[in-house]
């Protein structure tokens, strides 16, 4: 019996995987659905005895089954540059495993961590967590084990985990995958973590947008339940608002309320779901935890990467990319090595022009800055962010004013509407960014009215449109509760700063 | 009204019920409207503004029900290095009124865009005739 392996993700699925699977059934084979590699530009990618074929259409299948199709072959999987040269640990079983199968988690080290952390006890669980320097991966970075630790400490009976499971940056897909391709191992994440800070109750709020993860960690959970017990996990399903990925923002969508921020202090950990102390981690960031509280896992998670970025980083290379998909490694890594060593450049083959790392409110990073090393101190020192780990590639017919326009848009779009600069600075900052392509405005007819002589007069120059918007940007980054109105700065001033020409200003009218 | 009261006793025993209730009562009736709020917020012991205001506040629910076929097209900034925004005037046009054309930020399938998601199906690598043939099916 001849046996092929395919994976089930989403993006095998969409690029039509099924109808991959279905031929060689009808041929008599037998196929295992597992999880993606991760080379996306290759899916459906179809392995027999560890070679792959991709990106194999129906109408190959035949003669793949024959051992042909040379020009879809790529030789043994796990040796192909894209894959050989990760650091996975997160993605460890990526490829190699059936998602839902117990017996391929527990044949591949799964649950090693959640007996372990039992045995040394819940104090030597955050001691090793902090040793390890994990990050939250969600984008702000703050330090796992230290968030494990005030919650452990904190006062009361009940204790929640929380995983952040709402993806929603354009460019991010690596939660995606995790819990498409190894839910089990986010789920032993959140019961290492429980058991750790003393919580009964797990859940994972995840986005409608997301419908084979959905599935799939529900039928995970439902597997392994007597794995992880007295600790329980439920999935939530979130209503399609943007902003309910803000930590706080999603506790009020957990209680059935409007996804709108919360003002910090008081810190979830504290007063978090219900009230009650919560841990809420990133998918990754959990999904990071089974390895590190294996045994020596803790010490070899700290001596990867670089400065105070610790460990590994899964990074998604997306958008106009002749290589996208998931790419591990230690923190540290190049944009230019990530862009075309890496990504291959782009899929269009033209030139590229910019590149936007950690999603809609990442800054746009110009080609001249690709050195900049993968580090959340150094990003931040140029004026961008990691976030989650998304980079999305834009060729040169990218209009970069479009882009800063948009940015406000979705901000204006996704608002949750409690504080000011995000509510009415995304829409003034849009309408700014119009006035600046449409060269200026002339003043309309009320404001010509005799009535209006106070109104200003002459209109503003070009100059002082972009010195408006500035401020505006100044206003929003430091005035917003959350990091939605807070980080829509970024891609709006990155692509003011870098492409003026695309706004129609001369390179001299923006101060760096 | 004896729809609502069993989907809501179905959610009975969760904590912060509101959000699968809603999601299943517009799964089952395709809309929330006035009246369902109303049954909702009298069962939850809550006030039928909060219900509306959480009803608003999502993009997911709909106060009227709309029968036409449904495609999401992802416009988000990974799509939109893939061309997605120069094929909209022809899906709008493939659409007319017949269906729904909703935009959607990201479904995470962002390495093989333009994307779009009819139901449950995903659709990835679309260029203007596959999308605007997928809009001409729905």
């Amino acid at each position: 019996m001849n046996t092929v392996r395919i994976s089930d993700d989403a993006v095998a699925r969409a690029c039509g995987a099924d109808k991959v699977v279905a031929a060689f059934e009808k041929l008599g084979w037998t196929v295992e659905r597992v999880s993606s590699w991760g080379m996306h530009w290759l899916e459906p990618l179809v392995e027999v005895n560890g070679v792959g074929w991709g990106p194999v259409t129906a109408d190959r299948v035949a003669e793949i089954a024959e051992g042909g199709a040379d020009d879809l072959c790529i030789g043994p999987v796990a040796a192909h540059p894209f894959i050989a040269s990760q650091q996975r640990l997160t993605f460890a079983r990526a490829g190699r495993t059936r998602p839902l199968s117990l017996d391929d988690y527990a044949a591949t080290g799964g649950w090693a961590g959640l007996d372990r952390a039992r045995t040394i006890g819940s104090e030597q669980v955050l001691a090793e967590m902090v040793q390890s320097g994990l990050r939250g991966r969600g984008g702000a970075g703050f330090p796992a084990g230290i968030k494990w630790q005030t919650v452990a400490k904190a006062e009361g009976s009940t204790k929640y985990v929380v995983c952040n499971a709402d993806e929603g940056d354009s460019g991010t897909f690596a939660d995606r995958m995790v819990m498409e391709g190894d839910p089990f191992a986010l789920i032993e994440g959140m019961a290492i973590c429980a058991h750790a800070v003393g919580a009964g109750q797990g859940y994972i709020y995840l986005r409608s947008e997301y419908p084979d993860a959905i599935a799939k960690l529900n039928a995970a959970i439902e597997l392994s339940a007597s794995r992880i017990a007295p600790f329980r996990i439920e999935v939530r399903v979130g209503a399609g608002a943007y902003v309910c990925g803000e930590e706080t923002s999603l506790l009020n969508s957990l209680e059935g309320k409007r996804g709108e921020v919360r003002a910090k202090p008081p810190l979830p950990a504290l007063q978090g779901l219900f009230g009650r102390p919560t841990v809420v981690n990133n998918v990754l960031t959990l999904a990071a935890v089974p390895h590190i509280l294996s045994e020596g896992g803790a010490a070899r998670y700290e001596n990867l990467g670089m400065g105070r970025s610790k460990g590994t980083m899964p990074i998604q290379i997306a958008g106009n990319v002749k290589q996208g998909g998931l790419y591990e490694t230690a923190f540290g890594v190049t944009l230019r090595e990530l862009v075309y060593d890496i990504g291959g450049g782009t899929a269009s083959g033209r030139p590229v022009k910019a590149v936007q790392v950690g999603g809609p409110l990442g800054a746009y990073i110009h080609p001249d800055q690709f050195d900049i090393a993968f580090d959340y101190e150094a990003y931040t020192a140029a004026d961008a962010l990691i976030g989650h780990g998304g980079i999305v590639v834009f060729d040169d017919t990218a209009d970069m004013a479009a882009l800063a326009r948009f940015a406000m848009k979705f901000c204006a779009a996704e608002s949750c509407g409690k504080c000011t600069p995000c509510r009415i600075g995304s829409v003034r900052g849009m309408e700014i960014i119009e006035r600046i392509l449409a060269g200026g405005r002339q003043a309309d007819a009320v404001e010509m009215l005799p009535q209006m002589h106070n109104a200003r007069q002459p209109e503003r120059s070009l100059e002082e449109q972009v010195a408006l918007l500035e401020d505006l940007c100044e206003t929003m980054k430091f005035g917003s509760l959350c990091a939605l109105g807070g980080f829509t700065p970024y891609p709006v001033l990155s692509a003011l700063r870098h492409w003026p020409e695309d706004f129609g200003l001369a390179k001299q009218a923006v101060p760096a | 009204m004896d729809r609502i009261d069993a989907i809501v006793a179905r959610h009975a025993d969760r904590e912060g019920p509101l959000l699968p209730i809603l999601h299943d009562v517009q799964a089952e009736l395709g809309a929330v409207d006035t009246a369902a709020e109303t049954r909702i917020a009298h069962l939850l012991n809550l006030t039928r503004a909060e219900v509306h205001g959480v009803v608003s506040f999502y993009h997911d629910f709909r106060a009227e029900a709309d029968s036409r076929p449904v495609v999401q097209v992802c416009r988000a900034e990974a799509c939109q290095a893939r061309g997605i925004e120069a094929m909209m005037p022809a899906v709008a046009a493939a659409a007319g009124d017949r269906v729904r054309v909703e935009t959607v930020y990201c479904l995470g399938l962002c390495s093989v865009g333009p994307n779009a998601r009819i139901g449950d199906d995903l659709h990835a690598r679309l260029d203007e005739g596959a999308l605007t043939k997928l809009v001409e099916r729905a």
